[in-house]
C-alpha cells in the first residue's frame, strides 16, 4: 500500500534523511524505530509533506505522492497523529472531531462520533469541554479521534504515548490492538519496543538517517543485541 | 445519548442567561426608537441606525478577522463599492440609461442589496484570490493597497462625482414603505443587521465555522487532515466581504449620499477598531463595538473636534483591560457569558 524508497531529505543545508525505505501492506501494523534523532519524525513529515523531500520515491495505492501537498496527501487517505498531540485548543471535544470528519474514499463502515466513543469513552463525557482543559492523555485520544474521523486507510502514530501515565498508556495500546483487530494499516512510531514486539507485524530501523534493519518481530526477538544497539539507551 | 451528545454540546448553544441576554438586547433594540421619542429626543433613532448599518459591516469583518484570522485593512473596499452599487444603479434609474450599456438602473431595495452583496462578493472573491496567498504583514498591507486603488479609481471617476461623490435624492423604495421615515428606515436596518448575526451565528457553529477556527489555530495542522486552508479562508474572505458590501449599501441609503470616502483606508480602520473595541471572534462583539464608536464619536465631537485625542486612549485603556472587548467585559460582569 505505501512504499517508500530510498527517502532523503533535508532541514535547509543539513540533511537529515539519506536512505530510508519502508513497505506498508493492506492491514499491517508497521513500526519505525530508532533513537532521539534520527529521523523518524522527519520521515513521517517527509511522507505527510510537510517536509518536501530531496529525493527518492513514496507511492501510495500506486500514485506517487513526492512533491504533493499535505492536504493532497492526507486525502489520499493517511491520517497523522502528530507528535505532541496538536488537538485545535479552541474547539470543543466534539467540533475537534466532526469539523473535519471525512470520508473520502467512501467506506463502507465510516468512522462515527459514536464509533470513536465506543473506542475512547472518556471522549464522550468530555464532548462539550474545550480541548484546551483535556489531560495529556485525553488530548491523545482526541487526536487519535479526530485522524479516526477522516476515515485514513494508514494511520500514523508519532510518539502516541510519550509523556502519557501508564493507566492511560496501555489504554492507547488497547485501542491500537482494537484497530489492528478491525484491519486499520497503521504506522507506529514508539520507544516501547516490548509493546511494539506483540503488537506490530513488521519492523524498521533508522539510524543516521537510513533504514539499518527490518523483520518481523520475531526476527526482532532473535536478534535482541543487534535491536538494542540500535535502538538501547 | 450520543444524538443528544450531538445536538446540546456546540458552545453556540445559548446558556439560560445568555439566551436572557440576547432577548433583552433585541426587546431593548425594537422599543428603541419609541422609547427615545417618548424622552422627547428623536435625533438618536438615525444615531442608532447608523450603529446598526456599522454593526453589520464589523460583524462582516470580525469573520475575516477574528474567526478566519485574515487581517484584512481592506475592508472599506467592500463597504465603499457596495454604497457606489447602490449610487450607480440609482443614477441609471433616474437617467433611464443602462450601466455599462447592460444592466438598467433601479432603486427598489429588494434589487439593489442583493446586487451590493453579489458585487461585494466578487470584488472579495478577487481581492481575497490574490491577497490570500501571502499572510501576515504582508496581508495587511496588499488588502490596504487594493482597497487604496479602488478609492483613487473612484475619486478619478468624474461620471460618478468623482472627489465630491454623488447623492441619491431619494431612499431605495421598499414594499411602498416611506423609507424616508427615520423610524421605518431603522426597522428595515435592524431586521437585516437580525438576519445578517442571525447568519453569522449558524456560520460560525457549523462545520466550516470549526475548520476556520482550526486553520486560525495552525493552518498546517489542518493541511495534515486534509483541508486545504486557502479554500476555506477564501470562502470565508468572501462571506465577509459580502456582508460589508451590504452595509455600505445600507449607509448609501442612510445617508443618501456615496462618495470615495467610504472607500478610505480610514473607514478600514474604523471598521477594525470596533472589532477590537467589542471582541475580536465573538458574534455580539462588534455590535458593541460599533455602538461605542459611533456614540463615542458623536458624543465627542460634540465637546472638541479633536476627539481622537480622547478616543485613542479609551481604545487603548480597553484593549489594554478589558480581555477580549467590550464583549469580554459584559460577560465578566455577569451579563451572560459570549465565549465566541
Amino acid at each position: 500500500m505505501l512504499s517508500v524508497r530510498n527517502l532523503q531529505s533535508a532541514y535547509g543545508a543539513s540533511q537529515v534523511l539519506f536512505d530510508v525505505g519502508l513497505d506498508i501492506g493492506e492491514g499491517e501494523v508497521v513500526t519505525l524505530l530508532g533513537r532521539n534523532g534520527m529521523g523518524k519524525t522527519t520521515t513521517v513529515r517527509s511522507l505527510m509533506g510537510l517536509l518536501a523531500p530531496k529525493g527518492g520515491e513514496i507511492s501510495f495505492d500506486g500514485r506517487a505522492l513526492k512533491g504533493s501537498t499535505p492536504e493532497a496527501i492526507a486525502r489520499c487517505g493517511i491520517g497523522l497523529v502528530p507528535e505532541g498531540r496538536q488537538v485545535f485548543p479552541t474547539l470543543t471535544v466534539r467540533e475537534n472531531l466532526v469539523a473535519t470528519a471525512a470520508n473520502r474514499l467512501g467506506r463502507s463502515s465510516p468512522w462515527t462520533l459514536e464509533r470513536v466513543y465506543a473506542l475512547f469513552p472518556r471522549l464522550q463525557e468530555r464532548a462539550g469541554q474545550s480541548a484546551r482543559t483535556l489531560s495529556g492523555g485525553e488530548q491523545q485520544m482526541l487526536a487519535v479521534g479526530r485522524a479516526l474521523m477522516t476515515n485514513p486507510k494508514l494511520l500514523i502514530l508519532d510518539e502516541a504515548t510519550e509523556g502519557l501515565a501508564p493507566v492511560i498508556r496501555a489504554e492507547i495500546w488497547r485501542c491500537i490492538e482494537a484497530l489492528k483487530a478491525q484491519g486499520q494499516s497503521i504506522l507506529l512510531i514508539d520507544k516501547n519496543i516490548a509493546v511494539l514486539k506483540r503488537l506490530a507485524d513488521r519492523h524498521y530501523i533508522i539510524e543516521k538517517g537510513r533504514t539499518v534493519w527490518s523483520g518481523s518481530s520475531s526476527d526482532l526477538a532473535a536478534n535482541a543485541e543487534l535491536v538494542h544497539r540500535y535502538v538501547g539507551v | 445519548m450520543s444524538e443528544d451528545a450531538i445536538t446540546h454540546t456546540g458552545p453556540n448553544t445559548p446558556s439560560a442567561s445568555r439566551a436572557l441576554m440576547l432577548l433583552a438586547l433585541a426587546l431593548c433594540l425594537v422599543a428603541l426608537p419609541f422609547l427615545v421619542q417618548a424622552l422627547g429626543q428623536p435625533a438618536l433613532v438615525p444615531l442608532a441606525t447608523r450603529v446598526l448599518i456599522y454593526a453589520i459591516a464589523a460583524a462582516s469583518l470580525n469573520l475575516a478577522l477574528g474567526f478566519g484570522g485574515m487581517v484584512s485593512f481592506g475592508h472599506a473596499a467592500f463597504f465603499g463599492v457596495g454604497g457606489y452599487v447602490v449610487g450607480i444603479l440609482y443614477r441609471n434609474y433616474v437617467d433611464d440609461s443602462l450601466f455599462l450599456g447592460l444592466i438598467p438602473g433601479t432603486s427598489q431595495l429588494l434589487i439593489t442589496l442583493p446586487a451590493a452583496i453579489l458585487v461585494g462578493g466578487l470584488l472579495a472573491l478577487l481581492i481575497g484570490a490574490l491577497s490570500l496567498r501571502t499572510s501576515g504583514v504582508q496581508f495587511i498591507m496588499i488588502t490596504l493597497a487594493f482597497a487604496q486603488m479602488l478609492f483613487f479609481l473612484f475619486v478619478s471617476l468624474k461620471a460618478y462625482g468623482g472627489d465630491d461623490g454623488m447623492t441619491i435624492r431619494r431612499r431605495n423604495e421598499l414594499f411602498g414603505l416611506n423609507t424616508r421615515d427615520d423610524i421605518t428606515f431603522y426597522f428595515i436596518c435592524l431586521a437585516i443587521a437580525a438576519l445578517v448575526f442571525l447568519a453569522l451565528w449558524r456560520i460560525v457553529g457549523s462545520r466550516f465555522g470549526m475548520v476556520l477556527a482550526g486553520i486560525h489555530q495552525n493552518e498546517r495542522r489542518m493541511a495534515a487532515i486534509g483541508i486545504a486552508p486557502y479554500r476555506y479562508k477564501l470562502a470565508a474572505f468572501v462571506i465577509s466581504g459580502m456582508g460589508t458590501g451590504l452595509a455600505g449599501a445600507l449607509m448609501a441609503n442612510y445617508l443618501r449620499f456615496v462618495s470615495p470616502d467610504m472607500l478610505h483606508w480610514t473607514k478600514s480602520g474604523e471598521l477594525m477598531i470596533m472589532v477590537i473595541l467589542g471582541g475580536v471572534g465573538t458574534l455580539l462583539g462588534p455590535l458593541f463595538g460599533a455602538a461605542a464608536l459611533v456614540i463615542l464619536e458623536t458624543v465627542l465631537t460634540s465637546w472638541t473636534e479633536h476627539w481622537q485625542l480622547i478616543l485613542g486612549p479609551i481604545l487603548l485603556l480597553v484593549v489594554l483591560f478589558t480581555q477580549g472587548g467590550l464583549n469580554g467585559l459584559f460577560s465578566r460582569l455577569g451579563l451572560g457569558r459570549s465565549e465566541r
